[in-house]
C-alpha cells in the first residue's frame, strides 16, 4: 500500500527542494509515497484554547481526505504540520463534543471523523517503519566527514504529547546523521526556538535567536545545520544577514532539509535537491567534503 | 519604603475575567508556586516585559488590567519549552493565549497584527507557514 504524504503548504513554493527531496528520496528506500487529494492548509499552529473548535477543522479536514483514501495513515515532514494535525487528532479523540459539531460542520463530506487517523513525522516513520540499518545500506554517497548540526526546533519534540524522542534531548536525526555516513556534532540549541512567526513583524527577536543558535552550530565546526521545518529553514537560513548585524564573526552557513542530505547520500539527481533556493549556497560546503 | 502585602485567595479566581482564563487554559492557576523554572527556559524571555512566571502570578491576583497591557503576552510564541520543564504540569503557554484571546475580543487591542503595515517587502519574501502562523495567532 502507498504511504499518504501530507506535504503542506510552504513545501508547494519556498521549501520546494523539502518536497522534491522526500518524494526522490522515499523512491530509493522503495516506499511508495501519494500525495494526499485535496489537502489544504493544515492551520499552521495549534490554537491552544481548550474551548477551541473552529481551528481543528482545517486539520481533521484532512484527516478526512486520508480516510477517503481508504488509508489509516498519513505522513508529513514538515514539523509545524505534523504538530498540527498530530495535536488536533489528539484533541478531538479527547473532546467528542467537538468532533461531533465538526462531523456535522463538514456534513457535505461521506466520511465522518472519529480520531481514527495515524498521523506520523518522516523522521519517525524511518526510525520505527524502516530502519537505520535498512536505511544505511540505501547510502551510495556516504556523508563522509560531513559535520552535521541537528537542528529539531520546537515542534519534534513538544508538547510530550506529540515527541517522538526525548523532549530535552533527542537523537532521532544524529541517528539518521550517523546513517548516512555523517558525524552529529554536540549542538546545545537544537531543541531552542527560532523566532518563528515573530518573522512577520518581529526582526530583531528572530535574528536574536538565529545568532544564538547558528553560533552554537559554529562553536560546534558544523558544516551545515540540518532541519525539518520550513520556518525553522527560513530564520536560519534567509535571517543570517539580520543575525550578522548583530554578532559581525557570524560566518556563513547552510541549512538543508533532512530529506535533501538522505536524497544526497541516496545518490538523487540534482533537481531533487534544489540547492537554488537556498539563501546561503550549500555547495561549497559539500563541495569541501567531496560530496558534489 | 510602603509594604504591600498581596494575598492570593480562591477570592481571585473567581472573577469573570480569571475564571475566563481558566477556562480557555484548562488549568488551575493556584497550581503554579512560582519556581521560576518556565522564565529560566523562556527562549523568549529576554524580550518579555515581564516574564512567564509573572504572568501567572498576575493572573492568579486578578491583575487583569496589568496582563493585558503587556507585550509579554504577545511575545511567547508558544514553543512549549516553559509546559514541559514546569514541576507542577501547568501549561503557561496555554494560560498566555487564553489572555491573547480575550485581548483580541475586548476591542481593546482587537487586531495585534496588521499585515497592511508589513513593508511590501518584507511580504513578499515571507514563505506561508510565517504569514499563516502569524495572522492565526495575533489577529482573532
Amino acid at each position: 500500500m502507498k504511504l499518504i504524504y501530507y506535504p503542506g503548504c510552504t513545501l508547494k513554493n519556498h521549501a520546494r527542494n523539502f518536497d522534491v527531496s522526500t518524494v526522490s528520496s522515499m523512491a530509493k528506500l522503495d516506499v511508495e509515497v501519494e500525495e494526499l487529494d485535496r489537502w489544504n492548509c493544515c492551520g499552521t499552529v495549534h490554537a491552544l484554547g481548550a474551548t477551541n473548535v473552529m481551528n481543528r477543522i482545517a486539520p481533521v479536514t484532512n484527516l478526512v481526505r486520508v480516510k477517503e483514501k481508504q488509508a489509516s495513515e498519513v505522513m508529513t515532514t514538515c514539523a509545524m504540520c505534523y504538530n498540527t494535525l498530530k495535536r488536533a487528532n489528539l484533541d478531538v479523540q479527547k473532546r467528542a463534543a467537538a468532533l461531533d459539531s465538526i462531523n456535522k460542520f463538514m456534513y457535505l463530506d461521506d466520511v465522518d471523523y472519529h480520531g481514527d487517523v495515524a498521523v506520523h513525522h518522516l523522521l519517525e516513520y524511518l526510525r520505527d517503519r524502516i530502519g537505520f540499518d535498512k536505511l544505511a545500506a540505501k547510502v551510495k554517497k556516504p556523508l563522509a566527514g560531513l559535520k552535521v548540526a541537528c537542528y529539531y526546533g520546537c515542534l519534534l519534540v513538544r508538547p510530550k504529547e506529540v515527541a517522538f524522542d526525548d523532549v530535552e534531548n533527542p537523537t532521532v536525526m544524529e541517528d539518521l546523521v550517523k546513517a548516512l555516513g555523517g558525524t552529529p556534532v554536540p549542538f546545545a540549541q537544537k531543541t531552542e526556538c527560532c523566532g518563528a512567526y515573530h518573522t512577520v513583524n518581529n526582526a530583531e527577536i528572530v535574528a536574536d535567536r538565529t545568532n544564538k543558535i547558528m553560533s552554537g552550530a559554529a562553536e560546534q565546526q558544523a558544516d551545515l545545520a540540518m532541519v525539518s521545518c520550513p520556518l525553522c529553514a527560513f530564520n536560519l537560513d534567509f535571517k543570517q544577514p539580520d543575525a550578522r548585524r548583530l554578532n559581525p564573526e557570524l560566518q556563513p552557513m547552510p541549512v538543508l532539509y533532512f530529506t535533501q542530505l538522505m536524497a544526497l547520500a541516496f545518490g538523487c539527481d540534482e533537481e531533487s535537491l534544489r540547492f537554488d533556493l537556498h539563501h546561503v549556497d550549500p555547495k561549497p560546503a559539500l563541495a569541501a567534503r567531496g560530496l558534489i | 519604603m510602603a509594604i504591600t502585602t498581596a494575598r492570593i485567595s480562591s477570592a481571585q479566581l473567581k472573577s469573570a475575567f480569571v475564571a475566563r482564563v481558566q477556562k480557555n487554559a484548562d488549568q488551575k492557576l493556584l497550581a503554579c508556586y512560582q519556581c521560576g523554572k518556565c522564565s529560566a527556559g523562556c527562549p523568549m524571555a529576554p524580550h518579555m516585559d515581564i516574564l512567564p512566571n509573572q504572568i501567572i502570578r498576575l493572573a492568579q491576583l486578578g491583575m487583569h488590567e496589568r496582563l493585558l497591557a503587556s507585550s509579554a503576552i504577545w511575545t511567547c510564541v508558544s514553543c512549549m519549552t516553559c509546559n514541559v520543564r514546569c514541576p507542577k504540569n501547568v501549561h503557561i503557554a496555554e494560560v498566555i493565549e487564553s489572555v491573547r484571546d480575550l485581548a483580541m475580543r475586548s476591542g481593546r487591542r482587537h487586531e495585534h497584527l496588521d499585515i497592511a503595515e508589513v513593508p511590501a517587502e518584507t511580504r513578499a519574501a515571507l514563505p506561508p507557514i510565517a504569514m499563516i502562523s502569524a495572522m492565526r495567532k495575533l489577529t482573532s
